[in-house]
């Protein structure tokens, strides 16, 4: 069985209907990508599988159960970590206070996440830990948003355009550190409008168009078939 | 200075500023009054100030709140045991309850909604308080005595000085020192501060955010509670102080700056010194001082001395 399964979502932000029937599923430990140009419902999926907006029709199981419509806390604390993407640190607290609200342990026998452990991945967030989360660069803020999700001890993670705005350098770390947690067995549901990143990354690619998924493959027939990508990506 | 006292007295015709200017110890003791009285709002405009910093909704009922727990003193001070400390101790608690009740019954429905409703339906509670007080307490005018421990005065070489108000003036700064460790020390502290920034994504980490605003409600709460009573030996507990001290405390905590804690700790001394010497140079204005230095405030700096500009945190 797939530790996280999304069947049939439809999902609408009051009258207007964004999502028409979205289903995957995302086995433990594997990271499946949506992708899409700007609009076609990546965000709405995540915040459809995380509580933030409930889908009006449609199951998501996690891990066995039943839990679309429950509060975004009560997802959270079940194991799913969410990093939107437009990051959302809070600007007032300092680096390491932002990791502190975000602070759950572990389940008995995992590995768990801590400040030292986090800081182990992100080295460069351990000399900032006490500037205020508004003043950090781009780069920074991501590394952060990540690590506060982490700072929960979260099974699956939905990271949501991690490479948005950033540079390629930092960009290029970034997969790396991602790369890390998924070999450590995370699970990941990414968002992405770059491409070498999900190529990287993914064992299953879904296209999204107009609120539906209208293509899924792995990497590699991704490559071969160049056609699929340029139908659905471009303009 | 003798002229200047000649001055106030016969050009000015203004004995208040002339027993000020002539009599020291009289001065003094202006500033006594006006740190204590100042400490006893800051404590009550504190809670209001927290309330509304985290929870975006404008306590019209923290009037009624502090007019409890002046008549819980009473109850239990005067009437019951005897003992003022019992009595304080009580009203706490009973605004820790009445807190739960009304934010859990209430107030958690209207946080998403516009503040017309939110002012109507504070108000609505204001209405309810202040009759249930008069079904359980009538319309009389209560008196409270000092605590047994503080009826007398100290001695501070200038002059003597009521033991209680002296009192009041070391507790208010440390319930400041307090409430300050708490938000920024305490991790509850941390989670409200980032309930202000943002609440949704702090309950997409896992934080059951309606637990914290019901617990920054109880604080901010129990604080008016503990102010009223407090207050009730020097401030006799009946109808309609509730209404007094609301206008105080809006005007408090908006010089002050909405959700700041040492805003509200100066808004309340400037109130205090304001109001006391004002009271002595020009006693038929006393209604007028709270209107005024709000004013002033408002055209120099309308997010208040310790605010932030509307929007300066996205
Ligand atoms: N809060 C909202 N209220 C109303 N409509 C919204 C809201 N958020 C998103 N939408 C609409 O829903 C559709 C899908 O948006 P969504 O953010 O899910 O797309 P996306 O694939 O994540 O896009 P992007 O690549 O730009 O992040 C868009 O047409 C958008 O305008
Ligand atoms: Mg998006």
């Amino acid at each position: 069985m797939a530790q996280l399964e999304a069947r049939n979502l439809h999902t609408s932000y009051g009258l207007s209907r964004v999502l028409f029937g979205v289903s995957f599923e995302v086995e433990q430990g594997s990271c499946i990508a949506l992708i899409g140009r700007n609009g076609v419902g990546k965000t709405t999926t995540m915040r459809s599988l995380i509580g933030l907006t409930p889908p009006s029709e449609g199951e998501v199981v996690w891990e066995g159960r039943q839990i679309a419509g429950l509060a975004p806390h009560t997802v959270a604390k079940l194991g799913i970590g969410f990093v939107p993407e437009d990051r959302r640190i809070f600007p007032e607290l300092t680096v390491w206070e932002n990791l502190d609200i975000a602070r759950r342990p572990a389940e008995p026998g995992r590995q768990a996440w801590g400040e030292d452990e986090v800081f182990d991945l992100f080295p460069d967030l351990k000399d900032i830990q006490s500037r205020a989360g508004g003043v950090l660069s781009g780069g920074q803020q991501q590394m952060l948003t990540i690590a506060r999700s982490l700072m929960g001890n979260p099974r699956l993670l939905l990271l949501d355009e991690p490479s948005e705005g950033l540079a390629p350098r930092v960009v290029e770390t970034l997969r790396e550190r991602v790369r890390t947690l998924k070999e450590s067995g995370l699970s990941i549901v990414l968002a992405e409008q770059n491409l070498g990143f999900v190529l990287a990354l993914s064992d299953t690619c879904h296209i999204m168009e107009k609120g539906e998924i209208v293509y899924s493959g792995t990497p590699d027939h991704l490559r071969e078939n160049r056609d699929v990508l340029d139908r659905h990506l471009t303009l | 200075m003798d002229s200047l006292i000649q001055f106030a007295q016969q050009d000015l015709g203004n004995p208040g500023l002339a027993a000020l200017l002539s009599n020291p110890s009289f001065a003094f003791i202006q500033l006594m009054n006006s740190f204590s009285q100042a400490m006893n709002l800051f404590i009550i405009a504190a809670g209001l100030s927290l309330i509304f910093g985290v929870l975006r909704v404008i306590n019209f009922a923290h009037g009624a709140f502090y007019m409890f727990g002046a008549y819980i003193v009473y109850s239990v001070a005067q009437e019951w045991t005897g003992n003022f400390w019992l009595g304080v101790a009580a009203a706490g608690l009973g605004l820790a309850v009445m807190a739960v009740v009304i934010e859990r019954g209430l107030f958690q429905y209207i946080y998403d909604k516009e503040h017309l409703m939110q002012l109507l339906l504070t108000f609505a509670v204001v209405l309810i308080l202040s009759d249930v007080a008069k079904i359980i307490w009538g319309t009389d005018q209560y008196s409270v005595s000092y605590p047994a421990s503080m009826k007398g005065a100290v001695d501070l070489g200038v002059t003597f000085y009521p033991t209680y108000r002296l009192f009041l003036i070391v507790v208010g700064p440390a319930i400041a020192i307090g409430l300050w460790l708490f938000t920024e020390r305490t991790r509850f502290g941390r989670l409200t501060r980032a309930a202000t920034q943002d609440r949704e994504m702090l309950s997409a980490l896992g934080v059951n955010v309606p637990i914290i605003y019901t617990g920054v409600f109880i604080l901010g709460s129990v604080l008016a509670g503990i102010g009223g009573g407090l207050a009730a030996p020097f401030n006799s507990p009946t109808p309609g102080m509730d209404a007094t001290i609301i206008v105080d405390c809006f005007v408090i905590v908006i010089v002050g700056g909405l959700g700041s804690i040492w805003g509200s700790f100066i808004g309340a001394i400037i109130y205090g010194l304001v109001f006391n010497y004002g009271s002595v140079i020009v006693p038929n204005w006393q209604d007028v001082f709270p209107f005024l230095i709000l004013l002033a405030v408002l055209l120099v700096r309308p997010w208040g001395l310790f605010g932030k500009p509307e929007g300066g945190n996205a």
